[in-house]
């Protein structure tokens, strides 16, 4: 059963319609991808899903359980928007933000001590925000995020404004969670890291759902039928197309297209009786390519 | 803990702990004290250094009445206005002149004084007091009447006019309308500050969450009606804090003030200083010495007539609902503007009527029973401060409690109306708002 469902949810907005019958379902212990442009309805779909703002219609199931006020505090939400309270101290503030989402004084302290051991910002404890740079906050706000064990973690856009140190150290952790037995949605723009963590995906675009399903289902489908190959001679067109060809070292590096309905066997055999071949590779569009050609394809 | 009472908790104690709430709720009292007492302090040293005050009296009648005292020394001269001019003024060391050019029983305006600086109210009215009492006597004389003097002086009479308030028992109180306007407009003038200072920091409290952005954060935990709630309630303790922290330190302080100055007086010197002001009392008017007392005694029993029990906690329901009327509605603007610049053309509509309370107030102390008074008292964005003045001068039971029926329905209104722009408006940036958007939120 998957842990998250979200069916057929409508938001509508004086003048335009944020979100159009969208519905998607998250299995337990994955990590999903929610992709999309600015202003597709990312952000909403995830306000909705933490029951920052209500749906118009349509409903979203935690665990087959309609979402109560109750049940969001099994969610953990990494807000695109985040802050802390500058004046505030950082011990003081974590302990403030884990009391909110229900945890005991005692339990909150004891994760606490754990996780600032773990990132070694013990040291930071008395420190008030604002002496801290952005990514020292990036931390404390991530802990805050995951102290309470949620079962179902969202980030929105977890890695804009991470440095690279940083942003690694968030995708080892993400790992981790996920082994740990949590899931995870993140939305992002970056395609690089969807096709590094992400086993599901859904696209939104302009309100609606326009591409979904598992990450290397879906670049298999948008495969270009068309490969990488490296030769000890020139090949010649014979029932393939060669788009490219060039000489390397004494070898022949080429890009090939076969017929949709043509096998690879076939490919390959027919190569075979031109010349000898050191490798051969299928070209699979990245995520990014599938990205902007769905997007720009439904603006067409 | 339940959650809103974790917000309460943060917001009370992050800004009871602050330097500058601290510093402020300590100085007030003593600056409040401290001025009071120099004023006291001021007005009671006297100008020990004579006064010289050089007479020309061209009837030569007056050199009996024209007694030196301690302050002033009066010197008869035969010397001419224009030689006196004349003479190297600070050479001659007289603070005045007094011209006397006619009998003051035929011309009353015959006598004017000199002077190269204003002339003090106390010579005015020194030398008017000794001059006036010996014209009076005289004409009196002039009557030819025996005994006459002893006649107009058994005469002379200062009523004492006592007002009484009947109690609904019929039990009768002392009221002075005076103590009443000034209990009144001060626990009015408190409300009016209260709410605009607490109400600001509400303001700027929601902005700021807004602005630091962790406002998502917690309203992912919390709904935006509990935060906001929250806030509305831990600064309202606050300032219930300031308020009795200010009446505890201001009480303690002038009892330590008054029982050092009473310690430190001789009793000599005290009853010397009694002597003093009843001397001058009798010379410079007409009143009788122990009027002085009356009036003291009157004061007294007024303030013990008084139902403070019944203002402070009528005082302690206007602030909240007050407060809370007000508060919910700077919530509101709070959440609808993205910085604290903004905040000022969208509270201005907000300080109207607050404004407008505290000239309403003024003027229903005249008239606390008249149709202004009544209507302003059941409004409520005026009631709050109208009502806290026009309580002194005994208000209906009746009109109280509609006065506070209508306030806390209002309050439920308006918080409920805050509610609803806030939840949309704290997750709105980078958008002008406008009241026809800030409308439409309303209905969302």
């Amino acid at each position: 059963m998957p842990l998250l469902e979200v069916h057929n949810v409508v938001k509508q907005y004086a003048g335009h319609r944020a979100l159009d019958g969208v519905s998607l379902e998250v299995p337990e212990n994955s990590i999903y991808g929610l992709l999309g442009p600015n202003g597709a309805g990312k952000t909403t779909l995830i306000r909705i899903i933490n029951r920052i703002t209500a749906p118009d219609s349509g409903d979203v199931l935690l665990n087959g359980q309609k979402l109560t006020a109750d049940l969001v505090q099994q969610i953990g939400y990494l807000p695109e928007e985040r802050g802390l309270y500058k004046k505030m101290k950082i011990g003081e503030q974590a302990l403030y933000l884990a009391q909110l989402k229900g945890m005991s004084k005692n339990d909150a302290l004891k994760a606490l001590k754990y996780w600032f051991e773990k990132f070694e910002i013990q040291a930071w404890w008395n420190k008030k925000v604002e002496e801290l740079s952005k990514g020292m906050a990036q931390k404390v706000q991530f802990i805050t995020t995951i102290l309470h064990e949620p079962k179902l973690l969202i980030f929105d856009e977890p890695f804009s404004g991470f440095d690279p140190v940083n942003a690694d150290l968030l995708k080892r952790e993400i790992l981790e969670l996920r082994d740990k037995g949590a899931t995870i949605i993140f939305s992002t723009h970056n395609m690089g890291t969807v096709e590094d963590l992400c086993e599901n995906i859904s696209l939104v675009n302009k309100s609606q759902i326009v591409l979904q399903g598992n990450v290397a289902d879906i670049r298999a489908s948008h495969a270009t039928n068309t490969y990488k190959i490296k030769t000890r001679q020139e090949v010649r067109m014979d029932g393939f197309d060669v788009l490219e060809e060039k000489n390397a070292n004494g070898f022949f590096e080429s890009i090939v297209k076969k017929d949709l309905a043509d096998s690879n066997n076939f490919l390959l055999q027919k190569l075979m009786q031109q010349t000898e071949i050191f490798s051969f590779e299928e070209i699979l569009p990245t995520m990014n390519d599938i990205f902007i050609r769905t997007v720009t394809g439904t603006i067409n | 803990m339940s959650k809103i009472s974790l917000i309460i908790k943060r917001e009370y104690t992050t800004r009871v702990m602050k330097k500058s709430f601290i510093l402020l709720t300590f100085l007030t009292p003593v600056l409040l004290v401290g001025m009071i007492s120099l004023i006291v302090y001021l007005g009671s040293i006297k100008d020990d250094k004579i006064k010289n005050i050089v007479v020309i009296d061209k009837t030569g009648m007056y050199k009996e009445v024209l007694k030196s005292n301690e302050s002033y020394h009066f010197q008869f001269t035969d010397s001419s206005i224009d030689e006196l001019k004349q003479q190297d003024r600070k050479e001659s060391e007289f603070a005045a002149l007094l011209y006397i050019g006619n009998d003051l029983s035929k011309d009353s305006s015959a006598a004017v004084m000199y002077s190269d600086k204003q002339i003090n109210l106390e010579l005015k009215s020194y030398v008017a007091g000794l001059l006036n009492k010996y014209t009076e006597q005289q004409k009196l004389a002039a009557y030819n009447i025996p005994n006459l003097k002893q006649m107009v002086e058994k005469s002379r009479t200062d009523i004492n006019l006592k007002t009484i308030k009947w109690g609904e028992d019929g039990k009768e109180k002392e009221g002075s309308a005076e103590l009443a306007l000034i209990i009144g407009m001060i626990t009015a003038f408190v409300i009016y500050m209260f709410i605009v200072i607490y109400g600001a920091q509400v303001m700027s409290g929601v902005v700021q969450e807004k602005t630091n952005r962790i406002v998502e954060v917690i309203i992912s935990s919390v709904k935006p009606f509990e935060l906001m709630m929250g806030k509305i309630i831990g600064i309202a303790l606050v300032g219930l804090t300031q308020f009795l922290m200010w009446v505890v330190l201001s009480a303690a302080i002038m009892f330590g003030v008054s029982s050092a100055v009473s310690k430190g007086v001789d009793p000599a010197s005290f009853e010397k200083m009694q002597n003093m002001s009843q001397i001058s009392m009798q010379t410079s008017s007409t009143i009788p010495s122990d009027a002085a007392t009356a009036k003291l005694q009157e004061v007294m029993t007024a303030i013990n007539g008084l139902d403070f029990v019944q203002i402070i906690t009528l005082f302690i329901i206007y602030f909240l609902g007050g407060y809370l009327l007000y508060a919910s509605l700077f919530a509101a603007i709070g959440s609808a503007v993205d910085n604290e610049t903004d905040t000022q053309q969208f509270s201005f509509p907000i300080m109207i009527p607050i404004m407008f309370a505290i000239y309403a107030g003024i003027f229903s102390a005249e008239n606390p029973d008249g149709p202004l008074a009544f209507w302003c008292s059941m409004i409520p964005f005026t009631s709050p401060i109208v009502m806290m003045v026009r309580l002194p001068f005994d208000v209906p039971f009746w009109q109280i409690s509609l006065s506070i029926g209508i306030l806390i329905l209002s309050f439920i209104g308006t918080t409920w109306m805050a509610g609803k722009i806030y939840r949309t408006g704290i997750l709105m940036y980078g958008k002008k708002v406008s009241w026809k958007e800030m409308w439409k939120w309303l209905r969302y």
